[in-house]
Formats: structure tokens, C-alpha cells, sequence
């Protein structure tokens, strides 16, 4: 079957782009392989392990769980948008190791760094469970968090 | 110092396999067995699918020897006729489309006529069942020492115990994947890799090249933990198979549910003890047989039981000792390298059975341990002499104290008595991890570090020790910074590329810091012995270098070191006696959980981790390594559990198979001692297994103290804690 592709346009890191998409592909798809944004990952390609989070209308979502063609009209921010003076805090707690679910990390940290109100109502470590990490144990990660739990959950 | 890769690690900058633009290029994918036992009959491809458009790439390609060379040429590269394993790699497909490739992938039909599989090591095979020998023994070792049986014998008390783990998956968050491309005729192969060399190795032997024609350049890798030790070296010849028969750049990533299924896993373990104590509580012998399921091909197997059998004896004194170690073949996917390689399952068994006997005499589990940890003068169960300075009952007491031991032992008995379905336990764990090959595996590596004098003035590392995210990139800078007095932004490190740095062996084994680190820093000093003065440093370095190649324009300036066996370190491998490893990690972890009666749901809710590691090079990292371990390692006794059908992983997903997640593990808190060990790295011991020993055994015994039962099988799930409790209730 041959791929009739469908134009979209969107907003991607700020910037308008409008694209030609597969109707097969994913999000994680368009951003790794068509617009040369590879900073997103697929550890898992079924919502599991949150490597390959990016903010849709300011939500943190698993680009592997949406078409493509979904984000029509929508705000897409991906990794690529963060720069070092984001993340001093966590390159200081040891936040990454391999760095393969780092991406995805990062987009969920600035997430709740921006909603700072979530933590009133959950724990950072319950906030941060969809991120999947196997280096870190977490430590590094929750303490790289640059919002402090209004009840300081953690030690 | 900071992570060097750090920031761009943190902003998403890093370029892993998948990550590379490789322009126009074919994407491959792999058929594989079906079942688990039989011979190959037919390949039958559909009709409906326009296979001119596919590179195809069977047994008949494979221009050198159809072997993935490691100890024994057992593996096949891609199968001929016999089938020993589900997902055994039968034929290889390449097309421009990823899409494309993995559909016909699931459309090609193979047909098998099967045997009868043997899927359970703890059972004796069936004629029919027997595979290699007349037991399907891999291999045996054995570990003697005084006599054992005497001591049975007139022991005050004898206890035994069996005691089971389970298969563990690595989860490294990026899959499997390589890249594949002919340079003239230089087949040149990138990719996610712990050992740039085994793969090289591997490939020059299956694809019949020399050195000079095969080239591997290691890619950023996201995480290995074994997982990436012996495995690349399969999917690498694979991936050059189908660059050469397509003439075009290849690139294979695996999807997390092929990695799940296809790849190595931690060896599943069955471990009996039989144990002698004397009237005031002290060994007088150990008797340990250790079987562990090798899997289909031999892989590391040998090596994984060699340093299991080391530590099954855990780090007590005990004058007579005999371990049995034994490695079955059977029809399972082949299990392989994974942190910690052997010595988490024995030390599971042996720090569960310390419980388990203290309990049988009625003494205090700490107490047990406090009257039989090696002082130094003692000698481990090869015999060798420790001998480092280290007090290793005040490791244990340092961790007692600060976790308030006895107090919390309190608070958590008036919990228990009154919670109506909550259960909270306290258990420990004393143990040891020796770093660096075993025996005299090191002095056979006889690795190199190179550095150079870069015309500018700064030095470069060439070493083939990689980056998985232990930090050895950030480690290496601060090694060579120290020695030359350098700032840490003019040292540079080069890619691992077997074209351009020398063999310091694999990338495993705790031993990157603490071995190679030590023979970065002899070749800092043969850099500055070759520029005439040893003593340079900093500025008069950086001027001697660039004087030099003034002088001669264009030449490269650089040195190598090379491995320099410690003094008085004699391994005996004919006998198992000796100095097993260099220098030994030592630790105690306390581990509290909390039993849910109404789900049978075990958590960890407080964990400390206390350690003498040698020297600390970088706190960041170190502490990094041990929480992600003690993690890993929870995760181990927990939640993870592989569940095999006819010999295949049935939840190959990270949807049914469980690894921890924030919210399942308590902060770890971590403690280091340092007792500088003078043939390591600035005084460094290895660390990176070590977390993966003692937190399954402590959890076990925080969960016999919770319940008052007796769990001697882990993964702990809910399904077989519910069980234990209600078998104990039934016959308690």
C-alpha cells in the first residue's frame, strides 16, 4: 500500500513548520527520522518508560503513543529546546548515567518545574514514575529536580 | 568534576546508534526460531511480498567461520540446520524501509522439525534431553579447602538450605543496535558496545578479515550492565553481513520485545548449602554446590560461575570449604554477562542461609556475623590471605549504628503487634566483591591505555574502555588531569576505535577505574619520562609537548602503558587457590520493607548502603553507581520475573515485565569508607557490581523478619509471598 501522505502544519520548539507525515507514523517518528530531532528516544515504542517524552500543549506525552498527524494545529516542544543553564541542577545531582532516558526525564523535570502546584498534591517521586530509569536509582534524578517539595518528601 | 558528557546527555545532544545520519541506508531485521529444539527443514517466503526489493542473508553468506568466537566455538553466527534455542538468528533481511523490513520479517515462515527440549536445569536431563556429555554439563569447577566432610562431622550443628533465583533482564533503556558500512574495502561497524575489541575480534573471525580490515568505533551507549558484553558481538556480524552482500551502510535496532526475547539475561541459580557450626557459633564448614542454567551456548558461562563460586562463601571465616559449581546447558535463549556476574546469586543464597542459621541457633543475625567476618589474617575460601586493613566488622557497625539498628528492630516489632495488615522488617547483609578479572585473568589481558602529546599542548586518552554511563570518560580526565597537572578541559578523550587505540581489554568486571585507570596513569608518566623529565607538570608539560613537535613536525607523540600485575598476587587455576582477585569491596546493606497482607505486595521503604571501596574518585559518580545498582538489584528480588513458555520470554515487554519506578524505591543512602588500595587508580577499588550483591539477601531477610517466614526464592511477588505466608501458616 503505498503511503498517501497528509499535510499538517504545527508549532514545533516555537518555531511554525508544516510537514508532510505518513499516516503511519508516530509522533516519535516524524521528530527522530523526518525533522532531524533525534534528541527524543524508543526505549520501550508502548508507553512505558517515557523516554521519548515531549511537551503537547504543555503536557508531557510519550511521542511513541501519538500519530503523527495528531499534533495538527498543536504546540510541540521536544528535548532540542532545552539548553545547559536548564539543567545545571541536575548535571550537579548525577541526574544522568547512560543518558538513554535522559530526554525524556528532562521534558517530565521542566513539566513539573513550570507546575509547581502538582507538588501539593503528589509526591516528586510519584510525578516522576512514568520516566523509567535503570542507571540511576532515582536519587540523582529527584534531587536534580529544581522545585523542592512544599513538604519535603524526600530525607 | 562534572560529568563530562553531561550537558549533553542532559539537553539531548548525545548521538547514539539511532541517532547517527547515516543518509541513504537499509534498515535490517532478523528471522528467527520458532521453537526451542529441532532440526531447520524450510524457509518458506509469501507470495504477496516483492522479495528482489530485499537483501537476504543466510548461513551460505557468511564468508569466515560461522562461529560468534568468545571461549568456545560453539554459536553459530546464523543458524545451518541444528536449532538449539527460541529466537536462535536462522536469516538475516535488509530494505530501505524500517517499516518494510520488520512486516516481511514476520512473514517468512520457518518450519522446524522439533526435538525434545530441556527447559529445566534444576531437573536431570532425559536421555533424549542430553545435548553435550552424558549431563549436559557446561562446565564444573570446584573450590577445596581443609576437609570438609571431617567437619561435618563433629560440628556442634548442621544446617542446610536450597535456595533459588531468578532470570533478571537487563533493561538498558537503549536496545541493542549497530551500524554496518564497507570504507573501500574497510568493513567499518559502529554501535552500541561495551568491548569494541570482542566485537572486533568476533567479526574479523565470521566475516574471515584481519585487523587491518575491520574497524569498530564504539557509539555512545545507553547503559550495558553485562548486557552489551559478549551480545554486540552477534548482532555485529550480523549488521556487516547484510552491508557487505547489500554494498550499503545497514543499521539493525532491535525493538524492546526482540531485546527482551532474543538477548542475554542474569543467570537463573539453584544453590545448596550445608553448613557446620561450632558450640560458640562459628563456621567449621561450609559445604556450597552452585548450578546455574547456562542456557543453549556457552557464552561467558565458565566465567560467570568461576566468579560465582568465589563469593558463594560470602566474606567469612571458615577453615574448611568446599564449593561445587556447576553450569548446565539447556534449550534456554544462552543467558550471559550481567552486573555483578555470578556473585549476586551465590551471595543471595549465602547471606539468606547466614539468616537462616543464626535463626537455627537462636543468635542474632548480626551477632552470627560479628563471630565469623574475616579479620585481616584470615583467608577467603581459595585460601587467599586478606590482608588490606580494612575492620570489616566496623563496616558492619558503622551501618547498625547509623540505621539505629536495635532501636528500630523495636519500633518495628510495636508496629507489627498492632497494624492490622501492614508488616515492616529490618534485614542486613555483609558482603564482598572482588574487582578486576579473576585470578590471572589480568595479567593474560595485558591491557594498554595510550596517551598522547597533541600539537597544541593538550593530552589525549586512547584507551578502548567506553562510556555507558558509568562515568569512565569523566574518571579517565581526572586521572590524567591529576597526574600531569593538567586542567581538566586539555585532556581529551578519544573515541574508542579499534583503528586508533589499543586493547585495555573489556569493559566489565569493576575493573575500567581501578585497572585501567592505573595504566592511564603509567602512560601519564611514560609521557613525561619520554619528554626527558618525569617530574613534568602543567605549564613546563604543556611547553615541552608543543617544543616537540616543532621539532618534528607532523609525527605523533605517544606512549602506551601497559597492565603491571600487582606484587605477590599467585593464582593457581589447575587448583582454585590463591589470590582471586586484587583487592575486595566490602559492605554492609540494610534493607527495611513493608508486606501489604491484603496484596502480599512487598516494598522497600528505608535502604543504607555502607562500603569500603578504596579510594573515591568522584563522589557524584560513585554514589550514582551504588544507588542505580542497589536499585537494579531491588528490582531483582521484587518485582522482576521472566516468564518462560516452551523456553521463550512470554512477557518480553515492559508493560508485564517490571522494573522499578520512582515511586517503588526509598531514597538510598549511601556511605563510603576509604582505605586506599596502593594498585589502584589513585588509590581506587572497584565498585560498579558491587551494589548488586547485597541488596537481594538483605530484602529476604527484612521480609523473613516481617512475616516470620522463610523465603528462600526470589523474585519475592506477591503470587509467591502469598504462598509462603500460607504455607508457613498451615505448618507453623
Amino acid at each position: 500500500m503505498a503511503d498517501s501522505r497528509i499535510e499538517i502544519s504545527f508549532t514545533l520548539n516555537g518555531a511554525a513548520v508544516t510537514v508532510q507525515v505518513n499516516p503511519r507514523h508516530r509522533l516519535l517518528d516524524l521528530l527522530r527520522y523526518e525533522l532531524d530531532l533525534p534528541g527524543s528516544k524508543e526505549g520501550c515504542g508502548e508507553g512505558e518508560c517515557g523516554a521519548c517524552t515531549v511537551h503537547l500543549d504543555g503536557i508531557p506525552v510519550n511521542s511513541c503513543l501519538v500519530p503523527a498527524w495528531q499534533v495538527r494545529d498543536r504546540d510541540v516542544v521536544t528535548i532540542e529546546a532545552t539548553v545547559a543553564e536548564d539543567v545545571a541542577r541536575m548535571l550537579d545531582s548525577g541526574a544522568t548515567q547512560c543518558g538513554a532516558c535522559t530526554p525524556g526525564v528532562v521534558m517530565t523535570a521542566r513539566w513539573l518545574e513550570a507546575n509547581p502546584q502538582l507538588l501539593e498534591r503528589f509526591s516528586a517521586r510519584e510525578l516522576m514514575a512514568g520516566n523509567l530509569c535503570r542507571c540511576t536509582g532515582y536519587d540523582g534524578i529527584i534531587d536534580g529536580l529544581a522545585v523542592a517539595a512544599p513538604d519535603a518528601e524526600e530525607e | 568534576m562534572k560529568r563530562i558528557e553531561g550537558v549533553a546527555k542532559l539537553t539531548g545532544r548525545e548521538r547514539y546508534v539511532d541517532d547517527l545520519d547515516l543518509g541513504e541506508h537499509l534498515w535490517g531485521a532478523t528471522v528467527r526460531s520458532p521453537s526451542p529444539r529441532g532440526r531447520l527443514i524450510e524457509i518458506r517466503f509469501c507470495d504477496d511480498i516483492n522479495w528482489s526489493e530485499f537483501t537476504i542473508v543466510d548461513h551460505t553468506d557468511v564468508p569466515g567461520d560461522n562461529t560468534v568466537f568468545l571461549i568456545e566455538d560453539d554459536q553459530p553466527a546464523l543458524v545451518v540446520d541444528e536449532i538449539r534455542h527460541v529466537h536462535e538468528p536462522i536469516l538475516l533481511l535488509a530494505h530501505p524501509s524500517r517499516d518494510a523490513v520488520r512486516r516481511a520479517a514476520k512473514q517468512i515462515e520457518v518450519v522446524v522439525e522439533p526435538a525434545e527440549p530441556y527447559l529445566d536445569f534444576r531437573v536431570a536431563p532425559t536421555p533424549e534431553q542430553v545435548q553435550r556429555g552424558d549431563d549436559n554439563v557446561l562446565k564444573r569447577l570446584e573450590i577445596n579447602k581443609g576437609d570438609v566432610e571431617a567437619a561435618l562431622a563433629t560440628a556442634a550443628h548442621v544446617i542446610e538450605g536450597v535456595y533459588e533465583t531468578g532470570a533478571q533482564e537487563h533493561v538498558y533503556l537503549e536496545t541493542q543496535g549497530m551500524v554496518a558500512w564497507l570504507d573501500d574495502d574497510i568493513v567499518t561497524i559502529t554501535g552500541s558496545m561495551q568491548c569494541p575489541y570482542y566485537v572486533a575480534k568476533a567479526a574479523e573471525r565470521a566475516l574471515g578479515l584481519d585487523h587491518d580490515h575491520l574497524r569498530v568505533i564504539h557509539a555512545p551507549t545507553g547503559g550495558g550492565f553485562g548486557g552489551k558484553e559478549e551480545f554486540p558481538s552477534s548482532l555485529a556480524i550480523h549488521t556487516a553481513l547484510l552491508a557487505m552482500k547489500s554494498g550499503k551502510t545497514v543499521k539493525m535496532i532491535y525493538e524492546r520485545a526482540e531485546d527482551m526475547a532474543a538477548t542475554t539475561k542474569r543467570h537463573p541459580s539453584r544453590i545448596r548449602h550445608r553448613t557446620g557450626v561450632d558450640e560458640d557459633g562459628r563456621l567449621v564448614a561450609q559445604d556450597i554446590e552452585v548450578v546455574l542454567d547456562g542456557g543453549a551456548y556457552q557464552t561467558l558461562s565458565p566465567v560467570v560461575l568461576s566468579r560465582g563460586i568465589i563469593h558463594a562463601a560470602g566474606p567469612y571465616a571458615c577453615d574448611n570449604v568446599r564449593i561445587v559449581g556447576k553450569v548446565i546447558l539447556t534449550n534456554s535463549v544462552p543467558y550471559g554477562a550481567f552486573r555483578g556476574f555470578g556473585a549476586p546469586q551465590s551471595q543471595f543464597a549465602n547471606e539468606r542461609h547466614m539468616d537462616v542459621v543464626a535463626r537455627e541457633l537462636g543468635l542474632d543475625p548480626v551477632e552470627f556475623r560479628r563471630r565469623n567476618l574475616l579479620r585481616d589474617g584470615d583467608s577467603t575460601a581459595t585460601g587467599q590471605v586478606i590482608n588490606d586493613g580494612t575492620d570489616r566488622v566496623a563496616v558492619m557497625d558503622l551501618a547498625l549504628e547509623r540505621a539505629d539498628y536495635a532501636g528500630r528492630r523495636a519500633a518495628l516489632r510495636d508496629f507489627n503487634a498492632t497494624h492490622p495488615y501492614l508488616r515492616r522488617g529490618l534485614g542486613l547483609a555483609t558482603f564482598f566483591h572482588g574487582a578486576g578479572f579473576t585470578g590471572a585473568g589480568e595479567v593474560y589481558l595485558a591491557s594498554r591505555v595510550g596517551v598522547a602529546g597533541l600539537p597544541d599542548g593538550r593530552v589525549e586518552v586512547l584507551s578502548a574502555s567506553t562510556e555507558m554511563g558509568q562515568g569512565s570518560q569523566t574518571v579517565f580526565t581526572q586521572i590524567a588531569a591529576q597526574r600531569l597537572g593538567y586542567p581538566h578541559a586539555d585532556i581529551v578523550i578519544a573515541a574508542p576505535d579499534t583503528h586508533r587505540v589499543p586493547d585495555s581489554g573489556p569493559t566489565v568486571a569493576s575493573r575500567t577505574s581501578m585497572v585501567v585507570g592505573r595504566i592511564l596513569d603509567d602512560a601519564c608518566a611514560a609521557l613525561c619520562e619520554l619528554l626527558g623529565d618525569p617530574d613534568l607538570q602543567g605549564d613546563a608539560l604543556r611547553e615541552a609537548i608543543i617544543d616537540w613537535h616543532r621539532a618534528h613536525p607532523g609525527a605523533a607523540l605517544s606512549v602506551e602503558a601497559s597492565y603491571r600485575p600487582p606484587q605477590g598476587v599467585e593464582w593457581d587455576e589447575d587448583n582454585y587457590r590463591g589470590a582471586a582477585y586484587g583487592a575486595y569491596a566490602w559492605a554492609t546493606y540494610l534493607a527495611e520493607v513493608e508486606v501489604d497482607l491484603r496484596t502480599y505486595t512487598a516494598r522497600c521503604t528505608d535502604f543504607l548502603a555502607v562500603q569500603e571501596v578504596g579510594h573515591v574518585l568522584n563522589e557524584t559518580l560513585a554514589r550514582g553507581q551504588i544507588q542505580g545498582g542497589v536499585v537494579q538489584a531491588i528490582g531483582w528480588a521484587l518485582l522482576e520475573e521472566c516468564v518462560f513458555r516452551d523456553g521463550a520470554m512470554v512477557n518480553n515487554q515492559l508493560t508485564n515485565y517490571i522494573i522499578p519506578t520512582s515511586a517503588d524505591v526509598p531514597p538510598i543512602d549511601v556511605v563510603f569508607l576509604e582505605n586506599p588500595y596502593a594498585e589502584g587508580a589513585l588509590g581506587a577499588k572497584g565498585i560498579g557490581e558491587l551494589p548488586l550483591d547485597g541488596p537481594a539477601p538483605a530484602l529476604a531477610n527484612a521480609v523473613a523478619d516481617a512475616l516470620d517466614v522463610d523465603p528462600r526464592v526470589i523474585p519475592m511477588t506477591p503470587e509467591r509471598l502469598m504462598q509462603l505466608v500460607e504455607t508457613t501458616a498451615t505448618h507453623g
